[in-house]
């Protein structure tokens, strides 16, 4: 009897040790949270995490070809950067890319939908040197923090990342890794604070 | 949903489904055939129509974004005056072999050299995407350096 109680204490002790880990891993990467919850540094974490996701990666190549699905891999039918990042000859992006998601054809949209220009090219970038070039005004179309952040959290591009559509073959495509109020908030935690970039090392 | 525009140079006024490809719309509610379904993926172009001057797959375009603007399809290029050059090219070169993707080709090549009347190669490599399962991509070449040499009256060198 006591034998069998300290058992079902173990298993008891052993199930919420496991539920309190899976919430914790969870909490950051898909919970709503506070504005107090999240700090500077975990700000920059969590943003980072959408920026580097496939949804991202693939429209910031740093080629003259766009990338597709989750393994970035090179845009099928030959589709070219172009001289103003939207296509080259007749093949614009837009000649099939609509405002939004095609749910006939798996072929995603969002208004205005073209690359970034390539001296926005993340692809084989750190999340150091990502932060480092989109805060460069050189390189980011001279925009400052603030016009930043109004890309980083209101462009429909960006914010499609959070709701992809279906792809070719009529499967929905992954979202980011992190829910989008909770992304957003972090760009605006990481802003606020001066948008600070961790060390190198 | 009730959308209004202009395709070869008429008016429509229809209620559609908005989600729906502007292909069904051309082939199945205005019976105009000409324009073919190929992969339902805007891979291979054999729907490609122009829109407002844009060579567009028309499998991919919903039928809502269409409200307001000017369609033409491969019924749509002939006038008073004859086959467009373009048509005439491919007829004189002999493009066709089972031909269920040229009305496609010939819209991208249209529209190619509406923006582009005398193109590079860079310009056509990058513009024609369209795909032929026949492999008469050579006599597209010829076709529509012919149809550049007619239009422009300045001879591109064969390829």
């Amino acid at each position: 009897m006591r034998g069998a109680f300290l058992y079902l204490t173990f298993i008891s002790l052993l199930c919420g040790a496991w539920v309190n880990s899976y919430s914790n891993s969870k909490r950051d990467l898909n919970a709503v949270p506070q504005e107090t919850d999240i700090t500077p540094e975990e700000a920059f974490d969590l943003m980072m995490k959408v920026l580097m996701s496939p949804r991202c990666l693939n429209c910031h190549p740093s080629g003259d070809r766009p990338t597709q699905g989750d393994d970035l891999h090179i845009h099928y039918y030959n589709v070219q950067r172009g001289p103003n990042n939207r296509g080259a000859g007749i093949q614009q992006c837009q000649s099939c890319h609509q405002n939004s998601n095609n749910y006939y054809t798996g072929v995603p949209g969002a208004s205005n939908w073209h690359l970034a220009p390539k001296s926005m090219g993340w692809q084989g970038l750190t999340k150091i040197e990502i932060a480092k070039i989109i805060l460069d005004q050189s390189k980011n179309g001279g925009i400052g923090l603030d016009s930043l952040v109004t890309h980083l959290t209101n462009d429909s591009k960006v914010l499609w990342a959070f709701d992809p559509g279906i792809n070719q073959e009529g499967v929905p495509r992954s979202l980011p890794p992190v829910a989008k109020e909770t992304y957003i908030e972090a760009v605006k935690i990481w802003a606020e604070n001066g948008a600070p970039i961790p060390n190198d090392d | 949903m009730k959308i209004e525009f202009t395709i070869n140079g008429r008016n429509y006024k229809l209620d559609v489904n908005g989600d729906e490809p502007l292909l069904w719309l051309i082939r199945d509610t205005l019976k105009l055939k000409g324009t073919k379904f190929g992969c339902g993926k805007a891979a291979c172009g054999a729907c490609t129509v122009i829109i407002d001057g844009q060579a567009t797959r028309s499998c991919s375009y919903a039928a809502r974004i269409v409200n307001g603007k000017s369609i033409t399809t491969i019924e749509g290029l002939e006038n008073e005056s004859g086959l467009h050059p373009v048509q005439q090219a491919w007829i004189n070169q002999i493009v066709p072999q089972c031909g269920y993707c040229q009305s496609g080709f010939i819209m991208a090549s249209v529209a190619l050299l509406e923006r582009f009347p005398n193109p590079t190669e860079q310009q056509i490599n990058d513009s024609l995407t369209n795909f032929c399962r026949c492999g008469t991509y050579p006599r597209i070449r010829k076709a529509l350096n012919e149809a550049i040499e007619n239009m422009t009256s300045k001879p591109k060198s064969a390829v």
